[in-house]
């Protein structure tokens, strides 16, 4: 089993855990080493800035803004975490079952196990002078998304204050 | 000169929160702002001069490499935005009664209105996407504003789907980028038309095609619309149904589907089965329902399909007829909706089994109505009839005589619900407790009547109205 392979099986064991993981914060912890294990693979295939990217927002940042999230909600008591858990399981079994088959199905179908690096076309500037120089529209628009996102934290979050006064 | 369709709703916003947030006075000068934008985008689509269109904006311009591409497709789009961004700020100004809380809402009208422009102006799938991602954030945020469980829920069933359109559509623009080196919409035609039986491809076109059912809300994919449309507050229901699900994921599909994926049999054949699919399940499931917004969202499904039925045909007549049928529904969608928002405003609820005989307090609300659902129906001479026609026409011409008598078919059981409607919200005597209702406010009166006119006058004066306007758009077939 070659070493790619090996990465994307405990990525895809890590995003069941989230899905499947007993608490919030363990989904969590699930969500960022999925992301990790992504940002391994998006290194080997080259890419070794969206591996930053990638490492530093969703394993970096989105988990420290779900933690704090999470450390401001009631924890729950052992036996509805006990509930909580036995609830997923039934609701998600099948999830481990589909994996395994279609598992199963690669190995049957003798699916070349190694990454088929697709044909790329050759990138003659660096990917900065992409994103600045041809791309700078989208980045306008991304601006246009943060002020939007920052409107809705403003609309959603400062009458609950008012509220609570 | 078209990146002020762009420029001058961001600036404006940044203005407005830095300089007129201030106050409750000066809040009120979104207000007019937002009116005027509006007015202007309007104006400037309608007479559509090479002055504004064809000039560009050289410093702003080369600053942010802006380079957009207009057409009469897009001319119309933007009139359909503009009329339908001016009757949710009215309905906003009835119903929403707090001056800050109708302050970021149309803060947040225009950045969903800046998004739909974007869409309807980019010339690239990747700015294309992006675009689409501010309107659809802008909408969970006009959504959810009103903080209640059912508005919460409803901004979080079409957070959730809009984000699985987005996987599918993110993931089908990398396939065609690898395939065809680029995401402007010339690059990828033309990877396209060089491998045109490349499974990847198709695998990618089918991905993003699924993705705009999502967005435009069609079966099998409409499980967040009437969720969103029921729970969102009556001005962003009015801004939902009359436009966003249009410019988001109908225009868009018209779009991509006359420009970059090429038109072929199972392209047709899956259109017109999701169409048809729609317009039945739309239909039917309107029939039971209660609630004056849920029926009316089940109903916009349905006259969506109609619109991708028509696309399906692949012929400039039947995307003339679906273009057509997607301006008349803003309007005359709107319209039901503005009435909708009055009818709950007077009388505090939108549940059906507790209305009845409002006709005789709100006598134009009533009138409306009828005009409205008249038109959805396909009545003649209304708008509504005109469009369906076409079609239907455009169905026959291409041989497709099943879907053209089931669009037909539907028509008779739109106006079974519709009639149901009225009869239980408007006609009959009127129901004890509504004796003290009064007629909406003379703001939201002027909305109605101004649409109401246009779906007549649109009908009366179809030949000008189409030649002038719809048949122009068959051009983008040419191209």
């Amino acid at each position: 089993m070659n070493i790619n392979l090996t990465f994307l099986i405990l990525t895809i064991i890590a995003a069941l855990w989230s899905v499947m993981g007993r608490s919030l914060l363990k989904a969590t912890i699930g969500l960022a080493a999925t992301s990790a294990l992504i940002s391994i693979l998006i290194f080997r295939l080259d890419s070794p800035l969206a591996a930053v990217f990638e490492l530093s927002v969703c394993t970096g940042l989105i988990t420290a803004v779900f933690v704090s999230t999470i450390s401001l909600t009631k924890p729950l008591t052992h036996k509805e975490i006990l509930q909580a858990s036995k609830d997923r399981f039934k609701r998600y079994w099948y999830l481990p079952v589909i994996l395994v088959v279609i598992g199963i199905a690669l190995v049957l179908l003798k699916v070349r196990q190694d990454f088929i690096m697709a044909p790329v076309p050759a990138l003659q500037q660096d990917v900065r002078d992409v994103l600045w120089n041809f791309r700078r529209l989208d980045i306008l628009g991304q601006v246009i998304i943060l002020l939007a996102g920052a409107l809705g934290v403003v609309i959603l979050f400062e009458e609950n204050k008012r509220n609570e006064r | 000169m078209p990146s002020l369709m762009i420029l001058i709703p961001l600036f404006g916003v940044i203005i407005l929160n830095l300089v007129f947030a201030s106050n409750d006075k000066m809040k009120r000068a979104a207000f007019w702002f937002a009116l005027a934008l509006f007015i202007s985008q309007i104006a400037v689509a309608i007479f559509h001069h090479p002055i504004f269109w064809n000039n560009s904006l050289k410093p702003l311009d080369s600053f942010f490499k802006v380079s957009f591409f207009v057409d009469h497709l897009s001319f119309i789009m933007f009139i359909c935005i503009g009329m339908v961004s001016i009757a949710s700020l009215f309905v906003a100004k009835y119903t929403i009664t707090e001056e800050g809380g109708r302050f970021k809402f149309i803060n947040l009208l225009i950045l969903a209105s800046l998004g739909m422009s974007g869409i309807i102006m980019v010339k690239d799938i990747f700015s294309l996407y992006v675009f689409m991602e501010i309107t659809a954030v802008s909408s969970f945020l006009l959504i959810a504003y009103p903080k209640s469980l059912e508005s919460l829920e409803g901004a979080f069933k079409y957070l959730i789907l809009s984000a699985v359109a987005t996987v599918l559509m993110l993931s089908a623009i990398g396939i065609l980028l690898l395939a065809s080196g680029g995401t402007s919409f010339f690059a990828i035609a033309s990877g396209i038309a060089e491998a045109r039986n490349s499974s990847l491809i198709v695998f990618a076109i089918g991905l993003f095609i699924c993705g705009l059912f999502i967005k435009g809300g069609l079966v099998p994919f409409h499980g967040w619309l009437p969720d969103a449309y029921t729970a969102a507050p009556a001005s962003v229901s009015v801004l939902l149904a009359g436009v966003v699900t249009k410019a988001a994921g109908i225009y868009t599909m018209i779009r991509i589907v006359t420009s970059l994926f090429p038109y072929n049999q199972p392209v047709n054949n899956v259109l017109m089965l999701v169409g048809t699919i729609s317009i039945f399940v739309g239909a039917i499931v309107a029939i039971g329902q209660d609630n004056f917004k849920r029926m009316l969202a089940y109903s916009s499904i349905s006259q969506m399909g109609y619109i991708i039925l028509g696309l399906g045909t692949g012929t400039g007549l039947g995307i003339a007829g679906a273009v057509f049928h997607l301006f008349n529904h803003s309007v005359f969608k709107s319209l039901l909706f503005v009435n909708s928002a009055a009818v709950e405003k007077e009388t505090g609820t939108c549940d059906m089994n507790k209305l009845g005989g409002i006709s005789q307090k709100m006598p134009v609300t009533g009138a409306t109505s009828v005009i409205a659902f008249l038109s959805t129906c396909g009545i003649p001479p209304l708008s509504g009839f005109w469009s369906k026609i076409i079609i239907v026409i455009a169905l026959w011409q291409t041989s497709h005589y099943a879907y053209a008598c089931l669009a037909v078919l539907a028509s008779i059981i739109t106006l079974a619900y519709f009639l149901s409607m009225q009869r239980r919200v408007f006609f009959g005597k009127l129901r004890s407790g509504l004796e003290g209702l009064k007629e909406a406010d003379r703001g939201v009166l002027a909305v109605s009547i101004i649409l109401a006119a246009i779906t007549i006058g649109v009908g009366v004066f179809f030949p000008f109205f189409f030649n002038i306007f719809i048949l122009p758009v068959k051009e983008i077939l040419v191209r």
